[in-house]
């Protein structure tokens, strides 16, 4: 038992600390996201100079065959510099897709590609209308000689309009599927939408898009198994960002409460903010405890696996809430203001829990799961 | 990083288990299931059976009865220990007098103390709080005054946990008044059949009596025992503060009580005495304490091998006690609401017979572990010691 990083992990730690510490300031941020694409492929590139577009990947497709922790080490910073650049949509959720996949040399040039950071990817899953968190989505994919027709609509797909390729999920008369489209494809149609957190999103209508047996990444009845796993992953790297958010605002918030002066006195002598801000640093303690779980936890069994990310989500999803909360009150006006950072963390922290599951969600998964502790 | 205990510490477990699989008396461990109390003599047996296989004091220095465990094997025996049901040992004696008397006691006072401290031959009793002075405990007014070899004291304290039952108090006095409140404060081991001392028992919400007021009145204590220099109390006793950061969150503890939760669970919606509704809200609320738990567990965790690397790990101690506390108090919650109707009615029994049903001691423990978010620094203390940590203010 040691919680400890290797060398490695720490250097790698250190550069991406540094890196967004000095890249990403906060008024940077706001520049990009006044951008028409809403963020940097300038910074995108700089990601992959230094490599982290490489770090899940195989080291047969370029990769370096990391794990969950050092996803987690990359997140903690991005969510410290609150970064909207597609990392987790490209290299995590639809890189991911590619990974589990089994795919075989075929993605090899895709991988490379992403690597090099001159392919943008995007997972099309998330559908209105039917059970938020299927994993047998309602588009439909038909398959008639060598090609597959696809229909269907998707919504909140992260970076979806800047991908140059989508992963769609579609079911399929023999279960779930996970096929390959490009952006440019006959039938599909995206539409640019901006998420209250900054991060770009797009609704995407398929209508009858046809795809080649060749662009199948996950075969029928497959698609499931490679959903969980990735959206597994996604839960796990997004804990990380969380943690990272939460320490950036939770820094900034003990630094407000030190130098605005009230009554004559730093804020931070009143007890009433003193006891708020101590709460805080508990929440933000477990979160880490909890993503780290979840990074240690994403190469495990099934239901390990989904039980402890899981219990991480559910626990970041609840101490987001309150350290954000929290911070907006601290800070008071200024925290609701739109030039300020705690104001966007906030958001981000918002976002966060809504994605692949809220709180709620996965404390009732793991009521199905027979509990967290089992015998 | 890796959360896989190493094939020592695996091997460690093994021997802990084996040990309380074969030592622990199954009376002891029944009456712990049912959460009734123990008497001295019980608590006093298990202690002796500890101590001769030299566990009972595993955190002293080696030279003085300990064992040279590291932070995790620690961990794994207090982990352990809860989760086989075996009394805690005493913790005037194990957490509290004897680390003092380790680190700052006379060749003579160890001489006379550690073994039998050690052993339970003496039974300690904690003199800290008085009427007016409890989270602010430096404000203590107990007077100590010298008279050749001896101090005369005059005061009281309250809230001492089983002073009917100590051979000994370890107490705070005040020997100087001039200046700064913490500067005054001697440290003092009391004889309590002493002539002028008298015990008064408090019964406590839960039916029991553990806390009391003692009460000083000329009482002559020898020079010899006090500790360290005179006016250096405080220093010593803020050395407890934080001093064992293995255990203190009590994960195996709240672990044990999870798996009793669960148990209770599944057999009051098999017998349907839950109805569907009820066991769905139920089921969720498990689960939240068990997030809640897995949460605690892994910081806790982090703390000990940050300890193992001899890392700072800031307010730590005071965010494990938080917790920790608020967690005992949520699972003696859920036990009570489990009882329902059927944990409305006293015990008939007294604490010392285990006949009853689970239900009529549910709502004691309930009542008993308001305490714990008190005792040893309330947790608003401990906030402030958090706040004080990251704003320095």
């Amino acid at each position: 038992m040691d919680f400890e990083l290797s060398e490695e992990q720490r250097l790698l730690k250190d550069s991406v600390d540094r890196l967004i510490a000095k890249e990403y300031r906060f008024e940077r941020r706001l520049d990009f996201l006044r951008r028409s694409e809403g963020w940097s492929r300038q910074t995108w590139q700089g990601f992959a100079e230094m490599g982290l577009l490489a770090l899940p990947f195989a080291e047969e497709h370029g990769g370096f065959g990391s794990g969950g922790v050092e996803t987690m080490l990359v997140m903690e910073a991005f969510g410290r510099g609150l970064v909207v650049e597609p990392y987790l949509s490209t290299v995590i959720l639809a890189g991911g897709t590619i990974r589990h996949s089994g795919a075989s040399g075929r993605m090899a040039e895709t991988v490379e590609r992403i690597i090099a950071g001159e392919h943008l990817m995007a997972l099309a899953h998330n559908e209105k209308g039917g059970p938020r968190h299927s994993l047998e989505p309602q588009t439909r994919a038909k398959r008639s000689g060598a090609c597959w027709t696809l229909t269907g609509s998707k919504i909140a797909v992260l970076h979806g309009a800047t991908a140059d390729e989508l992963v769609v999920s579609a079911t399929t008369d023999t279960g779930s599927a996970l096929f390959l489209v490009p952006a440019e494809a006959e039938g599909i149609s995206v539409s640019p939408q901006k998420g209250y957190d900054g991060v770009p999103l797009a609704e995407v209508t398929l209508e009858g898009v046809s795809v080649q047996t060749e662009f199948v990444l996950c075969e029928p009845g497959m698609g499931e198994k490679v959903l969980a796993h990735v959206i597994a992953e996604a839960n796990a790297a997004l804990c990380a960002e969380a943690v990272g958010i939460m320490g950036d605002v939770f820094d900034t918030t003990c630094e407000y409460l030190l130098t605005r002066t009230q009554f004559g006195v730093p804020i931070g002598s009143f007890q009433a903010l003193q006891h708020q801000a101590a709460d805080m640093l508990i929440e933000l303690e477990l979160s880490r405890s909890m993503a780290i779980l979840a990074a240690l936890s994403i190469d495990s069994e099934p239901p390990v696996r989904e039980r402890n990310v899981s219990a991480a989500k559910a626990q970041i999803g609840r101490s987001g809430r309150l350290i954000g909360q929290r911070a907006i009150q601290l800070h008071g006006a200024i925290g609701i203001t739109e030039e300020y950072k705690v104001g966007h963390s906030f958001k981000r922290l918002t976002a966060i829990d809504a994605m692949f599951g809220n709180a709620d969600w996965h404390i009732d998964a793991i009521v199905e799961a027979g509990g967290l502790y089992t015998a | 990083m890796d959360l896989n205990f190493s094939v020592e510490d695996v091997a460690f477990r093994e021997e802990v288990r084996t040990f309380l699989a074969s030592s622990l008396p199954d009376y002891l461990c029944a009456k712990m299931i049912k959460r009734l109390h123990l008497t001295k003599d019980e608590t006093v047996h298990w202690q002796r059976i500890l101590n001769a296989r030299g566990w009972a004091t595993p955190s002293w220095p080696v030279d003085c009865g300990g064992q040279s465990w590291s932070p995790s094997q620690r961990y794994i025996f207090q982990e352990e220990m809860a989760l086989a049901h075996a009394p805690e040992t005493q913790p005037f004696n194990v957490n509290m007098i004897g680390p003092i008397l380790a680190k700052f006691g006379t060749d003579e006072q160890k001489a006379k103390f550690l073994r039998s401290t050690a052993n339970l031959d003496i039974w300690w009793c904690q003199g800290f709080s008085e009427p007016g002075a409890g989270s602010d405990l430096a404000s203590l007014k107990t007077s100590a005054v010298r008279d050749g070899n001896h101090y005369l004291i005059n005061g009281q304290k309250i809230w001492t946990t089983q002073a009917q039952n100590a051979d000994w108090m370890f107490a705070l006095v005040r020997t100087d008044s001039s200046g700064r409140k913490q500067e005054g404060i001697s440290f003092l081991l009391i004889d309590m059949t002493t002539h002028g001392i008298t015990v008064r028992p408090i019964e406590t919400i839960d039916g029991g009596h553990d806390a009391n007021e003692v009460f000083f009145d000329d009482v002559r204590v020898p020079t010899a025992n006090l500790i360290g220099e005179e006016g250096k109390g405080w220093t010593y006793a803020k050395h407890l503060l934080g001093n064992e950061r293995s255990g203190i969150a009590r994960i195996g503890l709240s672990k044990e009580r999870l798996k009793q939760l669960r148990s209770l669970e599944h057999e009051l919606s098999a017998s349907g005495q839950l109805d569907e509704r009820e066991t769905v809200g139920l089921k969720r609320k498990l689960a939240e304490v068990e997030v809640q738990l897995r949460a605690l567990e892994l910081t806790q965790l982090r703390v000990v091998s940050a300890d193992a690397h001899g890392a700072n790990a800031g307010a730590a101690a005071s965010i494990l006690k938080i917790k920790g506390t608020e967690l005992q108090q949520r699972m003696t919650e859920l036990v009570l609401e489990l009882a329902g109707p059927e944990g409305l009615a006293l015990a008939v029994d007294d604490h010392t017979d285990g006949s009853g049903g689970w239900q009529n001691p549910a709502a004691q423990f309930y009542f008993t572990m308001r305490k714990v978010s008190i005792f040893g620094g309330s947790n608003e203390i401990q906030k402030n010691i958090i706040a004080k940590t990251m704003l320095g203010l």
